[in-house]
């Protein structure tokens, strides 16, 4: 016979715990998704139904309407090029596609610009001994806690003097500048064993070879990580691009969203066309990526 | 001997500087960016903050004037106030929610894990803007489902204009931010409950421990460095609470959901008074820093 040891209770308790904890999580979970339901489905609600004083749950019908309007409701050319006296404007197209390809260019860019600095910096800043890395590199850490924001008004102006505003390269250059990336990129740069660049130093290949063949292969994970975080970061860049973008073919997709919002703040099946247009893209992105993503996040916060 | 020596650290010297220069050559695209577009703007709003300055003419040096100034005014202290209250709010509540959804998606399966880690990360993918028309409607007087809800279950009498409303609008964009702040701290926390050693856990529930003990004598001091980045980061974001301000209330009404950073924003880029805007910016800065150095050091005693 066997009597229910201490830790027998214990396991007993804490399976219920478990349970309990489960069910509040799924709760939870649930409200934190239904935002993005809510998008979606009133994306393709009808008028009647969004106007409606009781929720409509699942959509009565599921119309187009919502996203035909968005498409209506201003045009732009897709794109202009000026040479010598001569403009050249391609074919009007729906606003909202312009400012998704907008969104598009401009996080890819920033993706790109990044990813390239960052990876050559980091690997200096882990792997070389040099005059002014320790300073280089507090600056870096220092520059990463302060609030981004409070350096947008001299950006503007510098913008604006490199007659640089209103243009997708305002919105670019402050995110390559910004020193998260380099941050990650000298963290993983520092796992990879030293042995293996001095290795390749002595078979004598020069700094860029050891750079482009030995070095890069093996931060890949980390230039994902930073890749993915970058875009998803920058198309998400609300503040930034609020202030630097003004003219209509040059928003990006949120801002152009912010703006229709202005003009149609209750037309809610439009506004949420609008946004499930500007979410639905970076989810699938981030679904896609996520392994890369929770890495760059969980990478960036072991601090040296 | 004395010639080979001198031979010798001339070759190493040779090398130093090759190795400075290689290194500075590798660092100068990311310096170009760096310092032009982070350092510059970062000198030049410290700079700024003591002229008059706007567009289309020459900045005034006006010393500490635009600080004098700061201090007397009424809106400034009720923004620092505001945004006081959502970090003091949205920071402990952040913390406290994300460690115990981790702690009890860290126990669940490997798929389950990562995809309740992604369900609670989706309003941050899903961007300030989106969020925030969907939450508007949800709010909205006459077609939210708040007050559909709060109605239906007798919770409320009447419809109630929640953003409209000096009582509930800071609550509401609280609440907002409180569901886009968590997915990172939940993502941070679960990687390092997984990073925490598992033989000591074992062998402290093998001599009796129970699961509250396991929990606060070992996981919980382990787990102390992601904590304090969590601190840090989520203060910062707290204080950086722009878009929802900015598309909800516009800081409205009565000035109950002024923060800080959207005051900065309405003087500098509705009233182009840069100045004023850059020394806002400067005492955000440096509240900013003091906190993130507190935080550090409570930490580091521990």
């Amino acid at each position: 016979m066997k009597k229910p040891s201490r830790l027998d209770v214990s396991h007993a308790k804490s399976k219920a715990y478990y349970v309990f904890s489960f069910a509040v999580v799924v709760i939870f979970a649930i409200l934190f998704a239904f935002p993005l339901y809510w998008i979606i489905t009133g994306a393709f609600k009808t008028k009647s139904d969004i106007l409606s004083t009781t929720p409509v749950w699942w959509p009565s019908e599921w119309v187009g309407d919502n996203f035909a309007k968005l498409m209506n409701s201003r045009s732009v050319p897709l794109f202009e090029l000026t040479i010598g006296r001569f403009k050249i404007a391609g074919p009007t197209i729906p606003a909202a596609i312009r400012w998704l390809l907008n969104t598009v260019v401009m996080a890819v860019a920033s993706m790109l610009l990044t990813c390239l600095t960052a990876a050559m910096a980091g690997y200096v800043l882990a792997k070389k001994r040099f005059w002014g890395r320790g300073i280089l590199f507090s600056l870096v850490v220092c520059a990463m806690a302060l609030p981004k924001q409070v350096i947008l008004i001299p950006l503007l102006r510098e913008m604006s003097a490199l007659k640089l505003y209103n243009t997708i390269w305002a919105v670019i250059i402050p995110i390559v500048g910004w020193p998260f990336g380099v941050f990650l990129l000298k963290q993983f740069s520092e796992s990879i064993p030293t042995e293996m660049v001095e290795a390749c130093r002595i078979d004598g290949a020069g700094e860029w070879r050891t750079f482009t063949d030995v070095m890069l292969p093996m931060i890949k994970p980390g230039v994902g990580a930073c890749a993915i975080f970058t875009f998803i970061n920058s198309w998400n860049d609300y503040f930034m691009q609020l202030i630097m973008l003004t003219s209509n073919k040059n928003l990006t997709i949120s801002l152009g969203i912010a703006t229709m919002q202005a003009e149609n703040s209750t037309d809610f099946g439009l506004l949420m066309a609008g946004s499930a247009l500007a979410s639905v893209p970076i989810i699938i992105v981030f679904l896609i990526f996520q392994k890369y993503f929770t890495k760059g996040i969980t990478m960036g916060a072991v601090k040296g | 001997m004395a010639n080979k020596n001198i031979t010798i650290s001339k070759k190493t010297r040779r090398l130093m500087i090759h190795e400075t220069v290689s290194s500075y050559l590798f660092m100068l695209p990311f310096l170009l960016f760096f310092v032009g577009f982070v350092l510059y703007p970062m000198f030049m709003c410290v700079f700024t903050s003591f002229f008059d300055a706007t567009m289309g003419r020459d900045d005034i040096f006006v010393g500490f004037g635009n600080y004098k100034a700061l201090f007397q005014d009424k809106v400034f202290w009720r923004a620092l106030w505001n945004t006081l209250i959502i970090v003091i709010v949205s920071v402990p509540v952040t913390c406290v929610f994300s460690l115990w959804v981790a702690s009890a998606i860290s126990k669940m399966p490997v798929a389950a894990t990562s995809a309740f880690r992604c369900i609670f990360y989706l309003p941050v993918v899903t961007g300030s803007v989106a969020v925030t028309m969907v939450w508007k409607w949800m709010f909205n007087n006459y077609y939210g489902i708040f007050n559909y809800i709060g109605t239906a279950t007798g919770l409320i009498e009447n419809n109630i204009n929640w953003l409209g409303d000096e009582r509930y609008a800071l609550g509401c964009i609280i609440l907002i931010l409180l569901t886009t702040s968590v997915g990172q701290p939940i993502v941070l926390y679960v990687s390092a409950l997984d990073n925490v050693d598992k033989s000591l856990v074992e062998a402290a529930e093998v001599d009796g421990a129970t699961q509250l003990q396991a929990f606060w004598k070992i996981k919980w001091p382990q787990m102390m460095p992601t904590t304090l980045y969590i601190l840090v980061i989520t203060t910062i974001n707290s204080f950086q609470c722009f878009a929802l301000i900015q598309l909800l209330t516009s800081g409205g009404p009565n000035n109950s959901t002024m923060t800080i950073m959207y005051y900065i924003y309405y003087n500098a880029f509705k009233l182009y008074k840069y100045g004023y805007g850059n020394a806002m910016g400067v005492i955000l800065a440096v509240i900013i820093a003091i906190l993130s150095a507190i935080q550090f050091k409570a930490g580091q005693e521990k």
